[in-house]
């Protein structure tokens, strides 16, 4: 477990009565995708808060790169290497696609505090924010405003900016929520290739996305995980069966 | 639909063509409301740049213009009356040198600025309105109980302070000067806008969960926001107390801070001409429908009004369309 990049132990967090994380103990290994699988209101959103520093849990403790983060703020843990995308896109809408990837450049750079200089002529972040581009294939709308972009889109500038912050590890909530099939398995591509570089934590309602991506799935019911194994071993579990999977394994 | 910048080259032909025309027609008059019109541009962008940038919409920025104004007045009264201002622990006296009022106005208004932004930042929304508003009011009820600096009749300086090499008592030269600072200003705001901390800053308006995500702390941005954009409105203050050659509490009351955010407002939000374009055309009014009827402030109201309901982002929005992307 040492090598773990990112871990929780026995984390629980409740709201009033309502237990949304009781004792998880999750962990990510380097070059994998562990994926996070459950019903709505299984307590995933939480588990990723607690995760990334959003929410603080009750008891347990979050370790990243062997450190533990526990008590640190979402900054502390994105400048330790923590990448993230949101469920819903949270972009600068009004700005252009190579503004939204150049404040991910800039958060890793650490060097905010520059008034008179102009960020876009700046080199150095202006090459990671268009490699970041290019990767996600969004370079040709580097100039557009993030609100024309489509949907899909969206979802790709999401991908880049994390991957401006050359980040350790990885955690993205429903990355192809609402993508078209098309759109969907070119991502899944790209997260393929990207799970060598930095581990993902994948939390997706997409199950074909899911079945093909992941090297191991943790299923997580009613703040519980009530079982982690590899694909094939969370597919022939009775308990998930009956949990969640229904009709669908 | 016209070119913003050409909009924005205009205004700035229109200060410099108007007072040409005043000499010649020798009107010095319309020097002084010209002169009043770029010390609240001034004050405006300063507010513009923690409002449109920030998003922060603080109700007390009269604080800064009043501390602009009394660290004028109060240096002002002093080296009128050969009275040093303390003799303990050492000795400070006042002086009549616009560089060093300016320099202790910023330093002050700062520092204030400093304190209110830690306390008012904590919050959000209405909380932060209702905070900023208070902190005015506190600052407001000081002053009117400040007997030693004139308290509620205010301070009254008989001489124009003085600018090395110039005449300031010249309408024409303190106009000069004030649109020279104006212009340095605008080009400060400008380079903020495009710069790295103007991005960050920008993004934390928007979406302040991403910038955390992305390692930064989108409060300590808006923070440092807010102090420069207090330090630029505490400069106009202590400009607007020279022009006047008088301070008084009215500089803090809750009205200024509406004021320099109406400015914003008519001319538009967030854009770099938004708050020369508001403070000439809120002077004009303040003139010309003054003089027809001293409820010209319903026709100011109607207009705001008009342009909240009809013109997203102000005249120039309205002139000139949404804000081009950066380069």
């Amino acid at each position: 477990m040492t090598d773990a990049v990112l871990q929780t132990s026995g984390i629980s967090k409740s709201f009033g009565a309502l237990r949304a994380s009781r004792d998880i103990s999750i962990d990510l290994k380097p070059g994998e995708i562990h994926a996070i699988i459950g019903p709505n209101g299984a307590g995933k959103s939480t588990l990723i808060g607690q995760i990334c520093g959003t929410l603080r849990p009750d008891s347990g403790s979050v370790h990243l790169l062997g450190k533990d983060v526990t008590h640190q703020p979402t900054r502390a843990r994105a400048r330790a290497g923590l990448g993230r995308t949101f469920q819903i896109s949270s972009l600068a809408m009004e700005d252009t696609v190579l503004q939204n990837v150049l404040l991910g450049a800039l958060g890793a750079s650490g060097r905010p505090w520059r008034f008179f200089t102009n960020v876009v002529k700046d080199t150095s972040l202006r090459e990671t924010a268009e490699e970041a581009l290019a990767r996600v294939g969004l370079i040709d709308q580097a100039r557009m405003r993030t609100a024309e972009l489509s949907h899909g889109q969206r979802r790709q500038l999401e991908v880049a900016v994390a991957l401006t912050q050359k980040p350790q590890a990885l955690v993205m909530d429903e990355p192809m929520a609402g993508m078209g099939s098309e759109g969907s398995k070119l991502l899944t591509g790209f997260l393929d290739q990207l799970r060598h570089e930095a581990p993902i934590l994948l939390v997706e309602h997409d199950m074909d996305a899911v079945f093909s991506l992941a090297d191991r799935i943790s299923v997580l019911v009613y703040g519980e995980v009530i079982a982690t194994g590899t694909v094939d071993e969370i597919r022939a579990n009775a308990a998930v069966k009956e949990a969640y999977l229904g009709d669908e394994a | 639909m016209i070119r913003e910048r050409y909009l924005n080259a205009l205004t700035l032909a229109l200060f410099v063509a108007i007072p040409f025309w005043a000499i010649t027609a020798d009107e010095p008059f319309t020097i002084t409301l010209m002169t009043r019109a770029v010390v609240f541009a001034i004050a405006a962008v300063g507010l513009n740049i923690a409002l449109g940038l920030g998003g922060l919409v603080s109700l007390g920025h009269a604080v800064f213009f009043g501390l602009g104004g009394y660290a004028m007045g109060i240096l002002a009264y002093h080296a009128q009356n050969y009275t040093p201002l303390t003799e303990w622990p050492f000795l400070i006296e006042g002086t009549k040198s616009m560089p060093l009022i300016w320099l202790v106005a910023v330093i002050v208004s700062s520092l204030a600025a400093l304190v209110i932004g830690i306390l008012s930042l904590r919050t959000a929304g209405v909380y932060f309105i209702m905070i900023t508003l208070a902190f005015g009011q506190m600052f407001f009820f000081f002053a009117i109980s400040w007997a030693e600096y004139g308290g509620e009749d205010g301070l009254s300086i008989y001489v124009r302070n003085g600018f090395p090499g110039l005449n300031t008592l010249d309408p024409i030269q303190f106009y000069g000067l004030c649109l020279g600072l104006l212009c340095l200003v605008l080009l400060f705001a400008w380079r903020l806008s495009g710069s790295p901390f103007g991005l960050a800053l920008n993004a934390a308006r928007q979406v302040p969960v991403r910038v955390e995500t992305a390692g930064l702390d989108p409060v300590r941005l808006k923070l440092v926001a807010f102090v420069v954009s207090g330090a630029i409105t505490g400069l106009a203050g202590a400009l607007f107390a020279d022009l006047n050659r008088f301070v008084s509490p009215t500089m803090f009351s809750w009205q200024t801070s509406g004021e320099i955010m109406i400015f914003i407002i008519i001319g538009g939000v967030g854009r770099l001409f938004g708050p020369v374009v508001g403070a000439l055309v809120f002077v004009a009014l303040e003139h010309w429908l003054g003089a027809l009827s001293d409820f010209w402030h319903i026709y100011l109201g109607l207009l705001l009004l008009v342009i909240v309901l009809f013109g997203k982002g102000g005249l120039i929005g309205m002139l000139c369309g949404r804000e081009a992307v950066h380069d």
